[in-house]
């Protein structure tokens, strides 16, 4: 059996760092457009979409390569709370990165609206259900927001105050593996 | 390099981390609008149509008074060389589309306001949509958002009688001299006796755009074919326009001309309160037919948002920001009636 990896794979790291950049702007794009009524308003809103169509097709990719791919396990001198934690975070983070892309398009379908790339409606035309997904659009983005809050201290923690390798193992630069195995 | 910090160095280190943290959430709730300047929002403007008319949920924040009709519209392809939305080739495009009365109040009389509206949906056989919303002002009195406002606080019914303060209607538009041309419109303004022989206009300007790439900006107006009456003096019948139109639809369809005007350079394509010389060249686009009537706030229009930014491709936006603001409180106005939908089960 080969051993576990000290590093995610390239292609993880890349998806983790390009689709962090993207949601980070998504989210200041979403809550801020809403708020505005310049013409910004009407770029925002295709920006928004457009970008979270992106992020669709990468959760997806990264769900695969999630389940796919060996992965470093999480330290093991953490304790049980910690790393119970770290799990369900990571949890909600894929599931809320899944969810708000199928939401924003399930909602423009339910609100009769024309969809970017004429995709096809998710759900059927329906004001009620429209209020109901559009009210969790927006309450699960700053979910969304705080999880990846909660997620930045907590990788600033390891890389920090505890100094384990948690953080050089989604570094996207090439990983120095000297230190790691020194430790040994 | 690999122990855990302890003392003095890891307090610093986790005050470090959790001003970083702070500042994410400080620059998150700067772009949301709740920290720092309160810039005019759509939440506010739906906030004040609210104030002013009260509150009617399920109804839409303006134009809440209406009706859904359809038909379709029929293109003479005058226009297909301005601009390849498929609108202006197809023979035949199917329309959903709502009369209204101006003002967030749905329990108006119909003739007791001088603005009315005509919105229209679009479905070309491309799979595009255009929705547009026109008024029977050719133009607005203000040429921004925050004047827009103004107006509308300008506009606060007296307490006493009802009905917005004259003196104050007065200052508003000495302190907007950009108003003159809406003020003549108001003043000249004959009201028909019927939505079928109101003219409907765009308002804000769009721009055209053709096969080859070329731009035209453009307004567009819905002329109709039905004569001309005055309303006569006083009516009694609150649902005077709604009565009319049914009457009308069920002798037979009603009809109007997509009249596109071309702006010349130099135009002002993103002022609303500017019209262009009387002389500018028309195009007259197809046919606008009518045939059908819903029950009062019932039919397919009800549950759409016309967001005059759903544009199909070959039509696209002019840089006004009246247009910009409109599909922003258009898109509040709608998230807040289906909320009152849903919660309440509100319809109106």
């Amino acid at each position: 059996m080969k051993p576990a990896p000290v590093a995610f794979h390239p292609l993880a790291r890349l998806l983790h760092w390009s689709m962090a950049v993207l949601i980070i702007a998504m989210l200041f794009v979403g809550v801020s457009m809403i708020a505005d009524l310049s013409p910004r308003h009407t770029l925002l809103i295709s920006v928004h979409k457009a970008i979270g169509l992106a992020l669709l097709v990468l959760v997806v990719i990264r769900i695969i390569l999630r389940l796919t791919l060996p992965h470093p396990p999480v330290p093991t001198d953490l304790p049980p709370l910690q790393r119970l934690a770290a799990g369900a975070s990571h949890l909600l983070l894929y599931a809320l990165m899944l969810a708000m892309p199928l939401i924003g398009w399930g909602m423009l379908s339910a609100g009769g609206y024309p969809l970017p790339l004429q995709l096809p409606a998710l759900l059927p035309h329906d004001l009620q259900l429209y209020a109901v997904l559009r009210r969790a659009h927006g309450w699960l983005a700053y979910l969304l927001f705080a999880t990846v809050l909660v997620h930045l201290g907590a990788a600033l923690v390891h890389a920090l105050i505890r100094r384990d390798g948690v953080l050089r193992s989604m570094w996207p630069g090439p990983i120095r593996r000297q230190p790691l195995e020194a430790k040994e | 390099m690999s122990t855990p910090l302890h003392g003095l160095p890891r307090a610093l280190r986790l005050a470090a981390i959790g001003l970083v943290l702070a500042t994410l959430a400080a620059g998150f709730a700067y772009a949301a609008g709740w920290i720092g300047s309160a810039a005019l929002s759509p939440k506010r403007i739906i906030d004040t149509f609210e104030d002013q008319a009260g509150h009617f949920p399920g109804y839409r924040k303006n134009h809440a008074k209406g009706l859904c009709v359809s038909g379709y519209f029929l293109s003479n392809r005058q226009a297909e060389s301005l601009s390849r939305a498929r609108v202006f080739s197809q023979a035949q495009v199917p329309v959903i589309g709502r009369f209204a009365i101006g003002g967030a109040n749905p329990h108006s009389a119909d003739t007791s306001v001088p603005v009315r509206s005509l919105a229209l949906q679009l479905s070309s056989d491309d799979g595009e949509v255009w929705r547009t919303g026109m008024n029977t002002p050719p133009v607005l009195a203000v040429s921004t958002p925050e004047a827009f406002y103004q107006q509308v606080l300008a506009m606060t019914p007296d307490p006493a009688t009802g009905k917005p303060d004259p003196a104050r209607m007065q200052a508003f538009f000495a302190a907007h001299p950009e108003s003159a041309a809406f003020r003549q419109w108001a003043k000249d303004y004959k009201a028909p006796d019927s939505f079928a022989n109101s003219s409907f206009n765009s308002i804000n300007a769009f721009a055209l755009v053709n096969k080859a790439g070329n731009r035209q900006y453009v307004r567009w107006s819905l002329m109709p074919e039905t004569p001309f009456v005055a309303l006569p003096g006083p009516v009694d019948d609150p649902q005077y326009l709604q009565h009319d139109l049914q009457q009308r639809l069920s002798q037979g369809p009603l009809r109007w001309n997509l009249r596109l005007t071309l702006a010349a350079a130099g135009d002002p394509v993103d002022d609303p309160s500017q019209p262009w010389p009387a002389e500018r060249r028309t195009v007259d686009a197809g046919t606008l037919v009518i045939n059908h009537v819903d029950p009062p706030e019932q039919g397919a229009c009800r549950d759409l948002n016309f967001d005059p930014l759903i544009l199909p491709s070959g039509i696209e936006p002019s840089a006004d920001p009246i247009l910009a603001a409109r599909s922003a409180a258009y898109s509040e106005s709608f998230n807040r009636r289906s909320r009152e939908a849903a919660q309440l089960g509100a319809r109106p």
